[in-house]
């Protein structure tokens, strides 16, 4: 079971990381790089990291990926393939493909949780999540890693403003 | 349970692609793209080799770098939002400004 997982999810990732770097259109390449990240998200389950797998997705497939969506779209990089015959086929592919994957990811996460067959299961104490464990070791001993890390985003903010700022 | 090995090879092959994506496409946006999926190889390898090891400090790690990614992207797309503004083109190979 876990190895079908394993081999489903990375030839697909495979493949749509293959298609990310060859289709010209770069809205293609970004919708297959969503795919590509939610089939990474089950692998992290299958390796026991189920609070990652939902930050990947939430973060990656969800917030990264708008950002960059939005920028094409500002950019109207699009033009070439509306003009080109068959946009339908990729978006098509890219939806199907990426419905399937978060479905395998829901039954993933709830086949582990359920036969309480977790790959963190060593790492965690009994009782206790991979979220608690994590956050656990986040509070403690990667305290100041992470408060820097907040200052990091804020420069980041104040930076992609003064970039992206209209100057007159 | 899946050897780590078989995910170590998995991670290679997706970081390889990024790379493969960054000299073969010409976009900024792109490669953009290509450089968060060579980070998204990296996440994969810590997972599998914290699960190696029996920590789970890796994972913290996964943690950092996907907020690294995330101030990386926001900052990139500003820089690529202004340079299109000033060039009006995105290809990598018109913005040679500081080429010499």
């Amino acid at each position: 079971m876990e190895q079908v997982m394993f081999w489903l999810c990375g030839i697909i990732a495979i493949i749509f990381s293959l298609m990310m770097i060859l289709k010209r259109n770069p809205v293609h390449s970004a919708l297959c790089l969503v795919v590509v990240f939610v089939s990474l998200a089950v692998l992290y389950v299958l390796l026991g990291a189920e609070f990652l797998a939902a930050v990947q997705v939430i973060v990656y497939a969800g917030a990264i990926m708008v950002l960059f969506l939005f920028v094409i779209m500002l950019l109207n990089l699009d033009q070439e393939v509306r003009s080109q015959g068959k946009p339908r086929l990729v978006l098509k592919t890219c939806s199907l493909v990426g419905t399937g994957l978060v479905l395998l990811l829901l039954l993933t996460a709830g086949g582990f949780r359920a036969a309480g067959v977790s790959g963190q299961q060593a790492l965690a104490p009994a009782g206790t999540g991979n979220t608690r464990a994590l956050a656990e070791l986040l509070f403690t001993k990667y305290l100041l890693p992470f408060e820097v890390t907040s200052v990091l985003l804020l420069a980041a903010i104040v930076g992609a403003i003064v970039l992206a700022g209209k100057k007159e | 349970m899946i050897d780590t090995t078989q995910y170590l090879v998995l991670a290679a092959v997706l970081f390889s692609l990024g790379v493969a994506g960054v000299f073969i496409r010409r976009n900024a946006i792109v490669i953009f793209m290509c450089i968060e999926l060579m980070l998204n190889a990296v996440n994969l390898t810590f997972l599998a080799l914290s699960r190696n090891l029996g920590k789970i400090d890796g994972q913290v790690f996964v943690f950092f770098i996907m907020t690294v990614a995330a101030a990386e992207a926001a900052v990139g797309l500003a820089i690529i939002l202004s340079l299109y503004r000033r060039r009006q083109t995105l290809n990598v190979d018109e913005v040679n400004l500081l080429k010499w």
